[in-house]
C-alpha cells in the first residue's frame, strides 16, 4: 500500500464521515431550513472529499479528470439548489422553528 | 486492508441513503421531502465515485456526472413547482 493510497483513504474516510453527519443532521433537526443547511453543507463537503480522494487514488487518467470535474460541478450546483429550495419553502409559507432567532427574508420585504 | 475499508465506506453511504429515504417518507411538508431527494442525489454521486474507484470501471464516473446534473435540474424544478403551486392557490 503506497503513500498515495493512504492519503486517498484518509480523504475518502473524512468525506464519508461528513456525509454520515450531514444525513443524521437532516433526520434530527427540527425544521426545513435547519435540515437544509445541515444536509447541504455537510453532504456537499463530504461528496467533494470523496471525489478528491477518488482523483488521488485512481490509476486511470479519465477517472481522475471526471472526478475533478464532478467535484467542481457539485461544489457549484449544490448551494444553488439549496438556495432555490429554501426560497421556495419560505415563499410557500413554511413556518420557521419557534426558537429561530432571525428571519432576514421577512425583514427584507 | 483497502477492501475492508471500502466495504465500511459503502455500508456507511448506504446508511446515509436510508436516512434520506426516511426523511422522504416521513417529512411533514413537501419541502422536507424535496430536501431529502436533493441530499439523496448528492450522496449517490459520491457512491458512484467510490464504486468506480473499487471496480476500476470508467463509465461509473459518467453515471456520477449525469446523476449530479439530473439531480440539480430535478431539485430546481421541484423548487419552482413549490413556488408556483403557492402562487396559484
Amino acid at each position: 500500500m503506497t503513500m498515495t493510497d493512504q492519503v486517498g483513504l484518509v480523504i475518502i474516510a473524512t468525506g464519508v464521515l461528513f456525509d454520515l453527519l450531514g444525513c443524521i443532521g437532516m433526520v434530527r433537526l427540527p425544521d426545513v431550513y435547519n435540515r437544509l443547511q445541515a444536509g447541504t453543507k455537510c453532504v456537499t463537503l463530504g461528496v467533494c472529499l470523496i471525489l478528491t480522494g477518488t482523483a488521488v487514488m485512481a490509476d486511470a487518467t479519465p477517472i481522475r479528470l471526471k472526478a475533478v470535474l464532478c467535484a467542481l460541478f457539485v461544489l457549484i450546483t449544490s448551494p444553488t439548489a439549496a438556495h432555490a429550495l429554501a426560497r421556495a419553502a419560505r415563499v410557500s409559507g413554511i413556518r420557521l422553528w419557534e426558537k429561530s432567532v432571525a428571519d432576514q427574508f421577512a425583514r427584507s420585504k | 486492508m483497502p477492501q475492508t475499508a471500502f466495504a465500511l465506506f459503502t455500508a456507511v453511504l448506504l446508511l446515509c441513503c436510508v436516512l434520506c429515504l426516511y426523511r422522504i417518507a416521513r417529512g411533514p411538508t413537501a419541502p422536507d421531502r424535496t430536501v431529502g431527494i436533493d441530499i439523496l442525489g448528492t450522496v449517490v454521486v459520491g457512491f458512484c465515485a467510490l464504486l468506480s474507484l473499487v471496480t476500476g470501471k470508467d463509465y461509473l464516473m459518467n453515471v456520477a456526472l449525469v446523476w449530479a446534473l439530473v439531480s440539480f435540474i430535478g431539485t430546481l424544478a421541484l423548487a419552482r413547482r413549490l413556488e408556483w403551486q403557492h402562487d396559484n392557490d
